[in-house]
């Protein structure tokens, strides 16, 4: 196999493999990837794990891999346990977020609700004014006279 | 550990324990399935190498880690921790997504009980009384309808006017 067609692992581990089970998942275009994962896994763990996993879904078990070195590297104590807790984190922020803004939605909510009713009320009274009986005269108010 | 007895991954690597073993601190003999899971994953080696490369007082969590690490990957050959972090990232996602309406929900009851001015001047018959005394409240009505804030955030601005 030429120097131009060796896949990442191939290269960086200075062999010519032809049949070498890591090319379809660590091409030559991205070294760092395979450098990642063969500086936390090493090559001969990777190929293996690869293998013990059915073809189709190799790429995905590859790209996990990958990913799970490159947290590693970024953080070599804690790796993607690090990315698990942080997002964790997150959750319990967001829900305590979402719990005070919905508390808000219902005071708002009942408020709107009062208010409505109060107007209600009010428009009931305005409507049927002309249905309550005639109210005793007020003192010191001028009346008009009784018609007799 | 020391002459009396191997840790666990001397004696899985059936190797002489010596009293400056990087691995003993870690990996008790009392429990062989913690490095035995490491060493499947990871390699004796480069946990070795990752512990040399880490202060001491850091490298119980950077273990704690890789055992989690290992045995996610024990469960879950193809996707690991990954498959976690998928599934939280998607939590994340969604409780965001429901603080967005929540907050849209509040803007809305909001602009629902600010007093319609601009309509109660164009009722009134004395557009006199209505320029003296209401005129400073119009522009602070055409500025919240076309604020920054609700132009801007494409997700206020669907949930606002769908």
């Amino acid at each position: 196999m030429s120097n131009s067609t060796r896949c990442a692992a191939c290269r960086y581990l200075r062999r010519c493999c032809e049949d070498c089970m890591l090319a379809p998942y660590f091409p030559s275009i991205n070294p760092e990837r395979f450098a990642c994962v063969h500086r936390i896994f090493g090559a001969s763990n990777a190929a293996r794990m690869l293998q013990q996993i059915p073809v189709e879904q190799r790429r995905q078990a590859a790209d996990a891999i990958a990913l799970e070195a490159y947290w590693r590297v970024q953080d070599p104590v804690y790796g993607s346990v690090g990315v698990i807790s942080m997002l964790q984190r997150e959750i319990s922020v967001a829900q305590r977020e979402l719990a005070e803004t919905q508390a808000q939605v219902s005071m708002y909510t009942a408020q709107v609700q009062s208010q409505s009713n109060q107007i209600t009320q009010v428009q009931y009274l305005v409507d049927n004014a002309h249905l309550i009986p005639n109210q005793p005269p007020i003192h010191g108010l001028c009346q008009p006279p009784d018609i007799p | 550990m020391g002459g009396n007895s191997p840790c666990a991954s001397c004696k899985l690597l059936r190797r002489r324990c010596t009293k400056d073993c990087i691995f003993a601190p870690y990996f008790p003999s009392d429990d062989p399935h913690k490095f035995a899971i490491v060493h499947k994953i990871f390699g004796a080696s480069n946990v070795s190498k990752m512990l040399q490369e880490l202060p001491v007082h850091q490298r119980a969590d950077a273990v704690g880690s890789l055992v989690y690490e290992a045995t996610a990957r024990l469960r879950d050959p193809v996707y690991g921790c990954v498959g976690a972090i998928s599934y939280l990232q998607n939590q994340v996602s969604q409780l965001q997504m429901q603080l967005a309406v929540a907050q849209t929900e509040i803007l809305c009851i909001q602009m629902q009980q600010e007093p319609p001015l601009a309509e109660q001047k164009m009722e009134a018959d004395d557009k006199s009384f209505v320029i003296n005394n209401n005129l400073t409240a119009m522009p602070q009505l055409l500025n919240y309808a076309s604020s920054s804030n609700v132009a801007q955030d494409p997700l206020k601005r669907e949930f606002l006017w769908t």
